[in-house]
Order: C-alpha cells, then structure tokens, then sequence
C-alpha cells in the first residue's frame, strides 16, 4: 500500500513539474494556460489519491477537493482565456510567425 | 438564437430535492462521521442553502433526473477520465520533445446541448482533454484553442473531434 502511495505521489509531482516546464516553453499564452491546466489538474488528483492511500480516514475531504479541482480548474481557465481572447491577445501560430519573418527559434 | 431565448423552465419541486441532497451530501462528506447531532445539523443547513439559492435554481432544469440517466453519467465520467490522462500525457509529450510540436490554432465547434448547465459541461471537459482549451461559448458555437489543429480543418471536422465522444454520453443526463 506504502509503494502504491508513493508512486501515486510521485507521479502526481511529475505532472505538476511537467505543467511548469510548460508554462516556461510555450510560446503564448493560451498554450501556456493549456499546459498549466491539465498537468496541474492530473497532477494534483495524483498527488490526492496518494494522499487517500497513505491516510484512508481523510478520504471524504480528499473527495470533495478532487470534486472542486476538476470544477473550477477548467472553469478558471476558460475564462482567463475568453478574457485574453475580448482583450484582443491573438494567438500564435507557426503561419504568423514566419510571414513575420520573426522566426528566432 | 440570442442568449435570452434559452429555453429556461422554472425550476421544480424534484430540483429542489436535488440540491438538498447535493448539499447535504457534501455536509456529510466533510464532517466524516454519521453523528446524530451532526446529520441534524446538516439537514437544517443543507434546507437554509437550498431555500437562498432558489434563484439560481434555474440552472439545474437542464439535468434529466432519473434513473434512465445514470448509465450515461457513468459512461461520460468513464470517457471523461480516460481524456484526462491522455491529454497529460500527450502534453507532457508536447512539453518535453525538443522540437516543441505545436500547430495551433483557434477553431469553432458546435453544440446541440440546449441547457446552459450541458454546455458548461461540455467546455469544462473540452478544456480537460488533448490539446483543446474552450475560450468562448456563443449559443450552440463554442470556441476552442486547438494546440494540434490539422490543416483545412472545417467546422464539421472539428466539431467530429473535440466535441461529439462527450457528446453523445452528456445527452443522456443534460438537455
């Protein structure tokens, strides 16, 4: 049960790890709230269900924060991004760059 | 068809019911224990929100409570999860391969979803799986940010994609 615990944990730190990773290589910033929202969101129900394993009692609290991650976290996202999108924040794109000519990757 | 048009019946007794339970369920969940006193505490206040937030109730007329509607519910959390996996693990592919494959691009996909309830829904898991991200709802128009958008897409081909494995399991329990 201890190993099963701790690889849930582990593997939940690794999504998170990769969600940062992402934040820090996407080129813009709705890739960036892509990546930040997914990994977070497996990333912390990892990290919770290791958590249920390791202390069983806690398991219902456990349940309601996995129940209001996976609500508000897309939620959240959307309308960061349905703000940057009424903003006039365009979205990158491969075409745009090069037509550009500002392709410095 | 403008927002104001939805059709939005009012709210009836069995809704009512629905968020009592919701409410007391979640009171339940978070005391831990099947206390008397506590259980009577819960069914006092579970009745208190329920009452104050009757006029947001409207929102719930767009779920089919009934029995023939758990299957469904059971399918679309099944599909939901399996999205969910795949999309970090086909991020964290994404995020980690030198290149950096990214094609992206802002499509438009629609909905038949009628409730606002079942669109919510529907953009919430959009937002949860491979490379999608919902960035507006406009009627039965959602729009999306597509990280991995194959050329000459259309709105029939996108709407195949993104939307229709959910779909076809959410219809089952939202209008």
């Amino acid at each position: 049960m201890r190993l099963i615990a701790d690889l849930f944990l582990v593997v939940g730190a690794a999504f998170t790890l990769f969600g940062a990773i992402g934040l820090i290589r996407m080129p813009d910033v709705y890739n960036r709230i892509q990546a930040g929202t997914k990994a977070v969101t497996l990333g912390s129900l990892c990290l919770l269900i290791g958590i249920a394993l390791l202390y069983p009692a806690w398991w219902s609290k456990l349940l309601v924060i996995g129940v209001l991650i996976l609500i508000t976290n897309p939620l959240g996202s959307s309308t960061i991004a349905r703000a940057l999108l009424k903003a006039g924040v365009k979205p990158w794109s491969k075409a745009s760059v090069s037509q550009a000519g500002e392709a410095d990757r | 068809m403008t927002t104001k048009s939805i059709q939005r019946p009012e709210p009836g007794f069995v809704h009512g019911l629905f968020l009592y339970l919701l409410v007391f369920a979640l009171w339940m969940l978070l005391v831990g224990n099947l206390d008397t006193a506590e259980m009577a505490a819960g069914a006092v206040v579970a009745l208190i929100v329920t009452l104050a937030s009757r006029p947001h109730l409207s929102i719930l007329t767009g779920l089919i409570i009934s029995p023939a509607a758990l299957l469904p519910l059971l399918r679309y959390l099944g599909t939901f999860i399996v999205a969910l996996v795949q999309a970090n693990l086909d991020m964290a592919r994404r995020v980690l391969s030198p290149s950096l494959p990214l094609q992206p691009a802002v499509v438009e996909v629609e909905t038949k979803l009628k409730s606002p309830l079942g669109r919510l829904i529907l953009a919430n898991s959009i937002t949860l799986t491979p490379g999608t991200l919902t960035v507006d709802v406009q009627d039965q128009v959602l729009l999306v940010h597509w990280v991995d958008c194959p050329p000459g897409s259309d709105l029939a081909s996108t709407t195949q994609a993104i939307t229709s494995k959910f779909e076809q399991h959410l219809k089952g329990f939202v209008l």
